[in-house]
C-alpha cells in the first residue's frame, strides 16, 4: 500500500507543475466542502458542528501486521454553540480560510507565518483571534486530520530542525547537494521532504545512524565516522520533526538502508525511538508515511553502565516523572509483548538512574565513535 | 467602733417605721427608673419620645378609620441650650375629647390597650405620659397638646404639668384655639409638643431611621419628618415618605382569653369578677374556644357541673378547673384579633423604602405562644440601592413598630443568625449575619408581644416564636436563592451570548471568503441561533421585569417582587393591587417604551413590545379584578 503510493507520487513528480496543482485542487475542494457544510447547517437553522478525528491515545491503535500506529475512527465534536469550543470553532474556520488563500496563491508559509496571517483583533472587542502560536499550531493539526490533507498539502511548513551528512547526493528543489561535503555544519533537513522537493541521486551508504542530538552528531562528524563506516549520519534535535522522520523513512524505504538509533537511556530516548519506529500518538495519521518499523535501538542500554565500566558520576537519578513515564511506555501495546524491551526498561528502573549518550565521553572523547558503535554494529547488538 | 455604734443605734419601732411608709406612685417609680422606659440617655430619650407619640398617633388614626398623615418635627432650641429640643408630633387622627386629655397624657398606666386582647402598637399605657414626664423633669416645661375632634369644634389647647407624686397631671392652661384650626386640614387631629433634653444623631438607631422604618412597616401612612439643623445640613431637612398603599389594614377584633394562656391566679380573679352566675356561662362568656362540650368535661373533672354556682367555687376547685383547662384539647385562639401586614404591604413598604432589585415576603399562618395568637412575617430585600459587601441589616418590627435597640437580645435576630443563608446563595460567617446587599425584615404581630423590657426593644425568646420566624425566613430565603441562581444563570447566558456573537462575525466572514456565501445572511442566521440558545438572558427584558414563561415559579409567586427593567413602578406589578390603591404618581403608559436597562447595567435597545398599550391597560384591569376576588377569599 505504502509502496504503491510512493511509486505513484514519483511518477507525478516528473511533471511538477500540473501535479502540484491537482493536489492543491483537491485540498481546495476539501476546504470548500468543510465550509459549505458549516454554511448549509447554519442556514438550515441547525447547530454548526465540526467533526474532528480524535488524536488521543485512546483513538490510536497499534497495527501488528504493519507494525505502525494508526488512528482509529473516533471523532470529537466541535460545535459552535458551546462555550468550550466556540473559540476553537472560529479559529478552525478562520485558518481554513487562510489556508485556502495560501494554496490558491501557490505559496507556502511557516507555522509562525500562518499564526500571523490569521491574527487580528475581533471587531468591536479587545479579543484577538489567536492568543499565541500554539493555538494556531493545534488548529492546523486539526485541519490536517479533518481535511485528510498533509501539512505540506496545506502549504504550511515547520521551522527546520535536524541535520544530515554522509555518503549521498540529493537534489533539493533542483539544486544538487553533495552530503559528503557539508563541512562541520551538515545539511539542514528541510521541513518538507516529499519527493516533489527532494530526490535521491547517488547513494553509497550502507546504513543510517540517527543520533538524538546535535552535540553527539558533532562528535561523529568530527571523527568522520560516516566516512569510515560508509553511512549517513542524521540528528533530530531531540524528538525528530516531521521532516527528519520523513527523510529517514524515505532513506529506509526507497534506498533500503537500515536505520540505527543512538539515543539516551531514559524514557524520552525510548519514546523517540518509538516515534521513529511506529509513529507518534499525536500524528498517528502520518505513521503510514513516516514510521520505520525496521528501525533498531542501538543504545545507550541500561546494561552499558556495567558493560562499559562507566563511573558513578554519569548517573542521573530518575525522578518521579521519569518513572511514571517509563512505566507508561512499558505498557504501550507496541512495547508490551517485546520481552527485551520489558527487560531493558526494568533494568533502567532497577538501576534507578538514566544516562546520556555523552556519558561515554568519560571513557574517552571518541569512545562512542571508535569503540561503542562499531562494537554494536559488529555484534549486531541492538534492540528491535 | 462598730460595737459603739450598735449600742448607740436607736431601734426603729413599728410605729416610727410606719410613719415613713407610704404608697409609691407609679410615676415616681418610673421617674427614678426612667431607663426602664427607654429614657436612659439623651439620645435614646429623643427617639423614645418620638416613638411613643408616633405609635399613639398611628393607633388613633387606624382605630378612627383614617389613613394616617403624620408630621414629626424635631426643632432645636439653641437659646435654651445645645441639648434642648422641641419634639412635635402631629396626626390627622380623630382627636381626643377634652376631659380625657389629662388622663392620657398625664397619667402613667392609663389607656385603652392594656386590658384588651387586641393587636395594637401601644400596650401598657405608659409611653406618651412618660415622654411628657421626662420632658418636665429635664426641662421643667409642661407638655402642650392641641386637639381638634371635629371640623365644627374649635381646636383646644391644653398645657399639662405632671405631678409625679400623685400620678396625675395638673392643667396649667386650657384654652380654645380656633386660630390653630389651620393646623388640621382635615378638621381633626392631635398635636403634641414636648420640650426635652436630648441629643440628635443620624444613622443607626436615630429618629431618621425610626421614621424610615415606620414608613416601611406602615405604607398606608404618609410621614413627614423635619429634622433639626446638623453640621452637614445647617438648614435641617424635610423628608417625606409618601403613602404607597391606599387602604387601612384590617381592624383587629378583640378576643377573650384563651384557656391555654391563663394562669391559676388569673382564673381565680376572673371567677371573682365575672358577671356570670354559673360555671357554664362563665366558660362560654369569658373564654374563647371553650364550647359546651369542653366546659362540661372540665367541670366534670373538677367534680362540678356547668350549673355549679361561680360564687361557691373554692380555691381547691379552682385549681382543678385550671388543670382541666390547661389539659383540655381546644382549638387555637382566633386570629382575627391580629392584623398582620400581609405580603403585598410588605412588598410595597420595602420597595418604596429601599428600592431594591428583589424582594421576597412571607406571612406565616397564625400560631400561639402561651395561649396568645401571633403571626410572624418576614421580608428580604436584595440588591439595588442597598449597600453591598456588608453584614445584612435586620429590621425588626413588633405590631408595626420598629425595634431599634438591643438587637442581639431579640429572638428575631437570633432567628436570622440561625438560618442557613449559605443554602440561598449568600455568604454567612459562622454565628453571624449573612453578608451581602441585603435587608432582612421580621415582623411579629400579636395581641401581646412579649418584650424583654418595658422600653419595648427586644422580643423575648419563646421557642414557638423563634420557630415561626425561622420558617418565615426560610420561605423568603428559598425565593431569594431561586432568584440569585436565576440571576447567575442569566448572567452566564449573557456571557455565553457575548462569546457566541463575538465569534459569529469572524465565522461568517471566513465562510464567505471560502464559499462566497452571503456574509450578512449567514451572520443573521447564526445570530438568531445564538440568541435562541441563550434565550434565558432575555427573560428579564419583558415589560414587567418578571419572567413571563409559565413554568417559572418566581414569576407566579405573589410573595416576590423583582425590579423591572423599566424605571418607574406602578401597580401593574402587583397582581392583587386594588384599583385606586394610591393617588400617587401612576406613570403614563407611554413609559413602557422607555429604554430599558437590564439587571447588569448594560443598556439594551428597546425591545419591540409584544403587547400593545391597549392590551397592557386591559391587563391592569383584569388583574385588579382578580385582586377583588382574592380579597374576598
Amino acid at each position: 500500500m505504502a509502496k504503491k503510493r510512493t511509486t505513484k507520487k514519483r511518477t507525478t513528480s516528473k511533471g511538477p507543475g500540473p501535479a502540484v496543482r491537482s493536489t492543491d485542487k483537491a485540498t481546495l475542494a476539501r476546504i470548500d466542502k468543510l465550509a459549505d457544510k458549516v454554511v448549509r447547517t447554519s442556514l438550515a437553522k441547525k447547530d454548526p458542528n465540526l467533526v474532528i478525528p480524535s488524536r488521543s491515545l485512546s483513538n490510536t491503535s497499534y497495527n501488528k501486521s504493519k507494525r505502525i500506529l494508526q488512528m482509529g475512527s473516533a471523532t470529537s465534536d466541535r460545535p459552535l454553540f458551546d462555550l468550550k469550543t466556540a473559540r476553537k470553532f472560529m479559529q478552525t474556520v478562520l485558518l481554513s480560510s487562510g489556508v485556502k488563500d495560501l494554496v490558491g496563491a501557490g505559496k507556502t508559509l511557516s507555522l509562525r507565518g500562518m499564526y500571523y496571517m490569521s491574527l487580528h483583533t475581533i471587531q468591536g472587542t479587545k479579543e484577538k483571534t489567536l492568543n499565541d502560536q500554539t493555538e494556531s499550531d493545534a488548529v492546523l493539526e486539526d485541519l490536517e486530520v479533518m481535511l485528510g490533507s498533509l501539512r505540506e498539502e496545506l502549504h504550511v511548513f515547520a521551522k527546520k530542525r535536524g541535520t544530515m551528512i554522509g555518503n549521498i547526493t540529493i537534489i533539493d528543489n533542483g539544486d544538487e547537494i553533495n552530503c559528503r561535503k557539508m563541512g562541520t555544519g551538515g545539511y539542514a533537513i528541510p521541513s518538507i521532504c516529499e519527493d516533489s522537493v527532494i530526490q535521491f541521486k547517488n547513494c553509497e551508504a550502507d546504513f543510517v545512524l540517527h543520533v538524538e542530538k546535535d552535540t553527539v552528531w558533532q562528535r561523529f562528524n568530527e571523527d568522520r565516522f560516516w566516512e569510515k563506516h560508509n553511512c549517513i549520519l542524521t540528528e533530530g534535535s531531540g524528538q525528530p520533526p516531521r521532516g527528519v522522520r520523513r527523510m529517514l523513512r524515505r532513506l529506509n524505504e526507497e534506498l533500503g538502508l537500515p536505520v540505527y538509533c543512538l539515543l539516551d537511556c531514559d524514557p524520552w530516548g525510548h519514546y523517540i525511538y518509538s516515534v521513529i519506529k511506529q509513529g507518534s500518538i499525536a500524528l498517528a495519521y502520518e505513521s503510514q508515511r513516516m514510521a520505520i518499523p525496521d528501525a533498531k535501538f542501538m543504545g545507550i542500554r541500561a546494561i552499558d553502565y556495567e558493560r562499559c565500566g562507566l563511573s558513578d558520576d554519569v548517573q542521573i537519578a530518575l525522578n518521579d516523572r521519569d518513572i511514571t513515564r517509563a512505566k507508561q511506555i512499558a505498557d504501550y501495546p507496541w512495547f508490551a509483548n517485546k520481552k527485551p524491551w520489558q527487560l531493558e526498561i526494568k533494568k533502567m528502573l532497577s538501576n534507578g538512574f538514566k544516562m546520556e549518550v555523552e556519558s561515554l565521553i568519560t571513557k574517552d572523547i571518541s569512545y562512542v565513535t571508535e569503540v561503542y558503535v562499531p562494537e554494536r554494529l559488529d555484534a549486531q547488538d541492538w534492540l528491535d | 467602733m462598730a460595737k459603739k455604734k450598735t449600742t448607740k443605734r436607736k431601734a426603729a419601732t413599728a410605729e416610727s417605721m410606719a410613719a415613713s411608709q407610704r404608697e409609691i406612685s407609679v410615676s415616681e417609680f418610673f421617674a427614678k427608673n426612667r431607663h426602664l422606659l427607654g429614657f436612659d440617655n439623651p439620645r435614646k430619650a429623643l427617639l423614645t419620645a418620638v416613638k411613643e407619640a408616633v405609635d399613639n398617633a398611628l393607633d388613633a388614626c387606624e382605630e378612627g378609620g383614617i389613613l394616617p398623615d403624620i408630621l414629626v418635627e424635631i426643632r432645636a432650641l439653641p437659646e435654651s441650650g445645645d441639648d434642648r429640643f422641641l419634639v412635635v408630633i402631629q396626626d390627622n387622627g380623630p382627636g381626643i375629647v377634652r376631659k380625657q386629655i389629662e388622663n392620657i397624657f398625664g397619667k402613667l398606666l392609663y389607656g385603652s390597650k392594656f386590658h384588651r386582647l387586641k393587636m395594637s402598637r401601644g400596650q401598657q399605657g405608659i409611653g406618651i405620659s412618660a415622654a411628657g414626664m421626662y420632658g418636665l423633669i429635664t426641662t421643667g416645661k409642661p407638655v402642650r397638646i392641641i386637639s381638634k375632634t371635629s371640623p365644627k369644634k374649635p381646636a383646644h389647647e391644653v398645657i399639662l404639668k405632671m405631678d409625679t407624686s400623685k400620678n396625675r397631671a395638673d392643667v396649667v392652661q386650657d384654652t380654645e384655639h380656633p386660630e390653630d384650626d389651620g393646623l388640621f386640614a382635615e378638621g381633626h387631629g392631635t398635636r403634641v409638643e414636648i420640650e426635652l433634653v436630648g441629643k440628635y444623631f443620624i444613622g443607626n438607631r436615630s429618629v431618621d431611621e425610626y421614621v424610615q422604618l415606620t414608613a416601611i412597616a406602615n405604607p398606608h401612612g404618609r410621614f413627614e419628618f423635619l429634622s433639626p439643623p446638623t453640621n452637614a445640613k445647617p438648614e435641617g431637612e424635610r423628608i417625606v415618605y409618601e403613602r404607597s398603599v391606599g387602604e387601612l389594614p384590617d381592624l383587629p377584633e378583640e378576643i377573650k382569653p384563651h384557656p391555654h394562656g391563663i394562669e391559676l391566679g388569673t382564673l381565680i380573679g376572673m371567677l371573682e369578677r365575672t358577671s356570670q352566675n354559673q360555671l357554664g356561662g362563665f366558660f362560654s362568656h369569658e373564654f374563647c374556644r371553650v364550647g359546651p362540650k369542653i366546659a362540661q368535661d372540665v367541670t366534670k373533672q373538677a367534680g362540678l357541673t356547668t350549673r355549679s354556682w361561680v360564687k361557691n367555687i373554692s380555691h381547691a376547685e379552682a385549681e382543678k378547673l385550671y388543670k382541666g383547662l390547661t389539659a383540655a384539647k381546644v382549638m387555637g385562639p382566633p386570629t382575627n384579633c391580629l392584623s398582620p401586614m400581609g405580603v403585598r404591604t410588605m412588598l410595597k413598604g420595602l420597595e418604596s423604602g429601599l428600592n431594591p432589585d428583589f424582594i421576597a415576603a412571607s406571612s406565616r399562618a397564625a400560631s400561639v405562644y402561651r395561649g396568645r395568637p401571633f403571626v410572624i412575617e418576614a421580608g428580604i430585600a436584595f440588591g439595588g440601592n442597598l449597600p453591598g459587601d456588608d453584614q445584612a441589616k435586620v429590621y425588626r418590627f413588633a405590631n408595626r413598630v420598629p425595634l431599634q435597640y438591643q438587637q442581639s437580645a431579640c429572638s428575631s435576630f437570633k432567628a436570622v443568625i440561625e438560618t442557613a443563608w449559605k443554602n440561598y446563595g449568600l455568604q454567612q460567617p459562622r454565628g453571624g449575619l449573612p453578608v451581602g446587599s441585603l435587608v432582612v425584615m421580621i415582623h411579629m404581630a400579636s395581641v401581646w408581644v412579649p418584650f424583654t423590657s418595658e422600653s419595648k426593644e427586644a422580643i423575648a425568646d419563646y421557642d414557638e416564636i423563634r420557630k415561626e420566624m425561622r420558617l418565615a425566613l426560610q420561605e423568603c430565603g428559598r425565593k431569594l436563592g431561586t432568584y440569585l441562581r436565576k440571576r447567575k444563570r442569566m448572567q452566564r447566558q449573557g456571557q455565553r451570548r457575548g462569546v457566541f456573537t463575538r465569534y459569529i462575525g469572524e465565522i461568517s466572514k471566513a465562510c464567505h471568503e471560502i464559499t462566497g456565501t452571503d456574509q450578512q445572511e449567514l451572520y443573521d442566521v447564526l445570530l438568531a441561533q445564538a440568541e435562541s440558545k441563550t434565550a434565558e438572558f432575555d427573560e428579564v427584558l419583558d415589560e414587567e421585569g418578571k419572567v413571563v414563561k409559565d413554568t417559572d415559579r418566581l414569576a407566579k409567586d405573589d410573595g416576590v417582587f423583582i425590579r423591572q427593567a423599566t424605571a418607574p413602578q406602578n401597580d401593574a406589578d402587583y397582581p392583587d393591587s386594588p384599583p385606586s390603591s394610591n393617588g400617587s404618581d401612576l406613570p403614563p403608559v407611554d413609559d413602557f417604551d422607555a429604554p430599558t436597562t437590564n439587571l447588569f447595567g448594560e443598556a439594551d435597545e428597546p425591545k419591540p413590545k409584544r403587547k400593545t398599550k391597549k392590551k397592557i391597560a386591559k391587563k391592569v384591569k383584569k388583574k385588579t379584578k382578580r385582586s377583588s376576588t382574592k380579597a374576598s377569599r
